[in-house]
């Protein structure tokens, strides 16, 4: 009971902090802070003042990672003892820091704190519970069972949630050692704690012990499920958010259930906190798949809309989390977006990882409709600094030209504009996108070709080059100067990347085919030059291709060089439906700013996939849709190698490559799609052989919390907690 | 959840470092000084490097770092970063580098009662500030005072502390409004949206009941978003003209303090709630509906050749004659290669700041439906550069009194208590500018 005086002690100054860092040799320094730490203060020191001192240096020394520290850990240990707080919780500190360096000298501190854990005052206890616990050393984490066991069932709640987290804090020192107990079981049944904060905090161990544990199954039932729901206004926001993480580890087997539970957690939506915001936005959409009424589900859908925008006002990294996680959901319900697309348009203060998302946004968002608006946008943008974000602008307003027919001639005149600006990189940018145009919308706009053609001299990029150099060979006819352009492209044949002298070789041969007069002394040169003098393979087969092909049938060389080529679309950003799925059930996650299938960011996460229950929509479903139109595409695949060769290789053009490219990822994605449908249909829920079950099971209360190893006991609805 | 916390200054110096589990190994300190601090081309604040996440905010001068492995939840750890960094300035005063050096044992100790395990526990100020405090360490107290202490950071009430006594009851509301503004070269408004926010400082005896009454008609998101809703805010028959009607306002979103009482607002469009103690954000809107723009602007800027731009900016106040707006500035971006610049105004000061590019104009007090004007030049050196000149908006600040752009008001707070007080309540509005652009 006693205070510390105020006037006469300060935390070191800042210079003071400084100087004790960058003093003196390392020996000299740890017998000065020992000396300075078991000095006998006196009578003078009765608060122990110069020994709280000489912590605070070696605190600060510690961070530093200063390592010549570890000698006074005898000297710490000794100072725990002491009778007071702040004494104890840097020595505490200490030990948590270097108890792994030093376990024998460690040991020595396990009575003072076994001995803590039986102290009267509450926050004394818990303090000693959370240090003992982060200490990976064998007898610490052994000694800490049997008390642990006891302050599970403390009087006091804010030791029970410590204890909580300390089985989980247990479990990753050694979980041999917890499975072997009946922690887990106890953990368990602290689900029925009559405190929100120790619920909360005992889901949050069990989730965490189910990440790391293959063994281990997380089950919740309605009743469960609704209880836990129901505690959420009485939890932090963060115990909010671990209840609302929990609530994916709950099956609805009827679509009732879960609209109801959907539409008792609306409300979170309008917590200030975004965790509890995205987080519920999770929940929501992984209960629509469950939900069979459309009606219900676009109710919902119009629900989330709102939140996500307003996170738009929070902390710049938030605003990044945000957009991005909209980009997800806008692939799988298109309908919660349905704002207007001025919401996203930049600020000119954005920070870059800001202004990027949102400009992949308004491209996703643009219409028909609300085109102009888009493109006067984009047109700004593409005068600003960051040449980055210049260069996304530029190439967001070539692929609306492709996504939205009827504006292209719009989005056309606008490129131009930007071109008109001479800026080099914009005009590379705007070149390269000009011929995915052409691609799109072959023998259209040919009129800009000339524009194109007078800046040629600021083209410095591969892409840029490779992409001009397609325009004048697909064009050569109609371009009258097409063979001095080649030509002066050849010049630097030398110097330019693969990727150029790939493109310049296909337009060499369109050149000759279509205007032999003129081709006929670029052509056996470029030949010569791919066939003979390169290393790179590509080049060299696809040299020889052309060779023969134009030795052997010049007349078949045309319709293969100049044929028909496949239409090309904007769609290719999309995730696949397998990915995107898994993608909706971990909104707001790290993996959510990648866009990318989860375990291709953390391998050693536990893959999250949706249930099967009767409630399941599964006829709704991204990869059930994609495996549905992957089988019709199978079989009309199939022949289609026959009618290739029947019409002399129609599909055959100038860019082979890419159009081998695109036919064998669409063949990889629909054998992808399949495979993964047929998982699908085998249930992931049965339980393998082997498997331990982990049942969550808040509730019904008989009693039964069992240390019998159930493999499976899914249907039997008052088994309480989790077995094992 | 975490591995681990980490704060650097600016020049990469480690300030703090804390580990909560086995995977945060000192080294991944010197990891993130290398890849991000010295690394200029880092653009976004997460950064993973095999399955170790670094997320990073920066607040004044130091950055702040939570580290994790796994597929952690993202929202969480930047809230929690945030709100490491609101703690620190509720303890110290502000959060920089100075004052984390000043107090690291405290930021330790503060650490490791609000992070177990790495997952956040309770954080709120009021809560800590009972057992963790910046008069050396309260801590041998009474043990009925440890009890009240584990109720509180447990409770459902954390927010609150009882037997809170004052001889003179009162409550303080602030409207505080951030309208933005994006403006095209052709006139044409782009986006305009109100960030609103109420902030309140209560100072009441015991465990009052606040009951919070808004505009008469408060309707919230877009036609049919609140149709499930219903209650006796469904003024449903208003379409967009009669919602223009005085004393109706119409929010996009609301966001609230986690002490109001979620299901009753859901329910009946009430906000009643058990304020913390002292000043807290109640609540946060957004609207995008009828926003009463304070200032119109006019921008005509003409390129004469290469040597020179003349400006000429017209500023005209839509709000009230009794009303004034303080402390406006008006941004005027002028090329970069600009040698000099004439500039006549007809209220406040001009100049031109050659380190941002920009001519200041400065009005201290702008009254009502006055109308002011900025007449400028600028010469141009000669440059090399090709590129043309890129045209920042025009951006301008401003604060205003007793005026929303959003047209909310607050029509009531009653406090209800056991003590039976009477409370003294003041209200206060203001708007600002948030991002107030306009292009040319």
């Amino acid at each position: 009971m006693m205070f510390l005086p105020v006037a006469a002690y300060h935390y070191p100054s800042p210079f003071a902090y400084k100087s004790l860092l960058y003093a003196r040799s390392p020996q000299g320094k740890v017998a000065e802070l020992r000396a300075e730490l078991t000095a006998q203060g006196g009578k003078k020191d009765k608060n122990y003042l110069n020994k709280k001192i000489a912590l605070k240096k070696i605190v600060a020394n510690m961070t530093m990672s200063n390592n010549d520290m570890v000698a006074l850990f005898p000297d710490i240990v000794d100072a725990m003892g002491l009778p007071s707080l702040e004494i104890k919780k840097m020595c505490f500190l200490f030990l948590v820091n270097y108890a792994r360096a030093k376990p024998e000298v460690a040991l020595r501190a396990l009575p003072i704190l076994l001995k803590d854990l039986e102290d009267t005052n509450p926050l004394m206890r818990a303090l000693a519970l959370r240090t003992l616990s982060y200490i990976h050393v064998r007898n610490f984490v052994e000694s800490t069972v049997v008390p642990l066991k006891a302050l599970l069932k403390d009087n006091d709640p804010y030791v029970r949630k410590t204890a909580a987290f300390t089985v989980a804090k247990l479990y990753d020192h050694d979980r041999v050692l917890v499975e072997g107990s009946d922690l887990i079981d106890r953990l368990n049944l602290m689900l029925r704690d009559e405190n929100p904060t120790v619920v909360s905090s005992a889901l949050a161990a069990l989730m965490d012990i189910w990440e790391r544990s293959e063994s281990i199954k997380l089950t919740i039932d309605y009743t469960n499920a609704s209880k836990i729901v129901q505690i959420l206004p009485d939890c932090s926001e963060w115990g909010q958010t671990y209840i609302l993480e929990a609530l994916t580890s709950y099956v609805p087997q009827d679509t009732q259930e879960a609209a109801l539970l959907a539409e008792r957690i609306t409300q979170r939506l309008s917590h200030t906190n975004s965790a509890v915001v995205l987080t519920c936005i999770r929940v929501m959409l992984y209960l629509m798949n469950y939900i069979e009424s459309d009606k219900v589900v676009s109710n919902l859908c119009t629900k989330l809309s709102p939140p996500l925008v307003t996170l738009l006002s929070k902390g710049p990294e938030i605003q990044y989390l945000a957009l991005r996680n909209a980009l997800l959901i806008l692939q799988r319900r298109p309908e919660v977006l349905r704002n207007d697309v001025r919401l996203f348009f930049c600020k000119y203060n954005d920070p870059i990882y800001v202004k990027v998302t949102k400009l992949e946004l308004i491209f996703m968002l643009a219409t028909e409709k609300n085109i102009k608006e888009v493109l006067t946008e984009l047109r700004e943008y593409a005068t600003e600094i960051d040449l980055h974000f210049v260069r996304k602008s530029v190439r967001a307003i070539g692929k609306l030209a492709i996504k939205i027919e009827p504006a292209a001639k719009l989005c056309i005149s606008t490129l131009l504009e930007l071109v008109a600006t001479k800026v080099s990189y914009v005009v590379q940018e705007a070149t390269v996108v000009i011929k995915n145009i052409f691609r799109k919308y072959p023998n259209q706009y040919e009129s800009i070709i000339k524009t194109l053609c007078e800046n040629l001299d600021s083209l410095d990029e591969p892409e840029a080059k490779a992409a001009m150099i397609w325009v004048i060979g697909q064009y050569a006819d109609r371009i009258d100067n097409s063979e001095v352009l080649l030509e002066d492209f050849l010049d630097s044949w030398q110097d330019e990347t693969h990727e150029v002298q790939l493109a310049l070789l296909t337009a060499s041969v369109k050149l000759f085919i279509q205007r032999p007069t003129k081709g006929q002394e670029i052509v056996p040169k470029v030949l010569k030059w791919a066939t003979e003098e390169t290393d790179n393979p590509d080049l060299r087969d696809r040299g020889y291709m052309y060779w023969r092909l134009l030795s052997s049938n010049p007349g078949q060389a045309k319709s293969i060089v100049m044929g028909e080529k496949p239409p090309i679309t904007a769609e290719s950003e999309k995730l696949d439906p397998v990915t995107l799925e898994e993608m909706c059930l971990v909104v707001g996650t790290l993996a959510t700013v990648y866009l990318k299938p989860v375990h291709t960011v953390f391998r050693s996460t536990r893959p999250r996939r949706l249930q099967d229950s009767p409630a399941l929509q599964r006829s709704k479903l991204p990869s059930y849709q994609a495996a549905q139109q992957a089988k019709l595409l199978s079989s009309s695949s199939l022949s289609l190698p026959q009618s290739n060769g029947g019409a002399n290789g129609q599909a055959q053009n100038g860019d082979v490559l890419d159009e081998a490219d695109a036919y064998f990822a669409s063949i990889g994605n629909s054998s992808m799609a399949v495979s993964a449908a047929g998982d699908f249909a085998g249930s992931p829920t049965a339980g393998r052989g082997g498997e331990q079950v982990y049942r969550v099971n808040q509730g019904q209360g008989l009693g039964q919390m069992g240390t019998t190893q159930n493999a499976m006991n899914r249907d039997d609805g008052e088994g309480d907690l989790l077995s094992f | 959840m975490l591995s681990g916390i980490l704060l650097f200054n600016q020049k990469g110096e480690l300030l703090i470092m804390r580990a909560f589990r086995q995977d945060m190994r000192p080294r991944l300190a010197d990891v993130f000084r290398i890849q991000v601090i010295s690394n200029p081309s880092i653009r976004s604040p997460i950064l993973t490097l095999g399955s170790t996440t670094f997320s990073h905010i920066r607040s004044e001068n130091i950055y702040i770092v939570g580290v994790s492995k796994g597929n952690v939840n993202a929202a969480l750890v930047f809230e929690f970063l945030y709100k490491l960094v609101s703690l620190g300035k509720s303890y110290f005063g502000r959060f920089d580098e100075e004052a984390v050096k000043s107090n690291f044992v405290m930021v330790y100790e503060l650490l490791d009662e609000i992070l177990d395990f790495g997952y956040p526990q309770n954080t709120e100020t009021d809560t800590l500030k009972m057992y963790i405090t910046t008069e050396g360490v309260k801590s041998e107290r009474a043990l009925e005072d440890s009890s009240k202490i584990t109720m509180q950071a447990t409770g459902a009430l954390s927010w609150r502390r009882d037997n809170i006594k004052y001889r003179k009851n009162e409550a303080f509301v602030d409207v505080i409004e951030d309208v933005n503004l994006l403006v095209s070269a052709s006139g044409t408004v782009l986006r305009a949206d109100v960030n609103g926010a109420i902030e309140m400082r209560a100072y009441l005896t015991g465990m009052p009941e606040c009951k919070f009454g808004l505009n008469d008609r408060l309707t919230l998101g877009e036609n049919g978003a609140d149709v499930s809703l219903g209650g006796p805010v469904g003024n449903k028959s208003g379409q967009k003209a009669s919602k223009a009607a005085a004393g109706s306002v119409t929010l996009e979103d609301v966001s609230l303090h986690q002490c109001v009482k979620l299901s009753s607002f859901t329910n009946d469009r009430t906000i009643s709630f058990v304020p913390p103690d002292g000043s807290f954000q109640l609540m946060t809107y957004r609207a995008t509906e009828n926003v009463n723009l304070p200032f119109k602007v006019q921008v005509i800027v003409n390129e004469i050749r290469k040597s020179k731009v003349e400006y000429s900016i017209a500023i005209r106040a839509n709000y009230g004659p009794k009303l004034f707006a303080t402390s406006v500035v008006v941004k005027v971006p002028t090329p970069t290669n600009t040698a000099s610049t004439t500039h006549r105004v007809t209220q406040g000061k001009a100049k031109y700041e050659p380190s941002e590019n920009v001519i200041v104009w400065k009005i201290a007090r702008f009254t009502g439906q006055s109308e002011f004007v900025l007449s400028a030049e600028a010469e141009l050196g000669a440059t090399t550069q090709q590129k043309a000149w890129s045209r920042p908006p025009l951006s301008m600040q401003f604060s205003l009194l007793m005026f929303t752009s959003s047209g909310l008001l607050v029509r009531y707070l009653k406090v209800f208590e056991k003590g039976n007080y009477s409370s003294v309540k003041w209200v206060r509005y203001m708007t600002r500018a948030g991002s107030y652009e306009i292009r040319f």
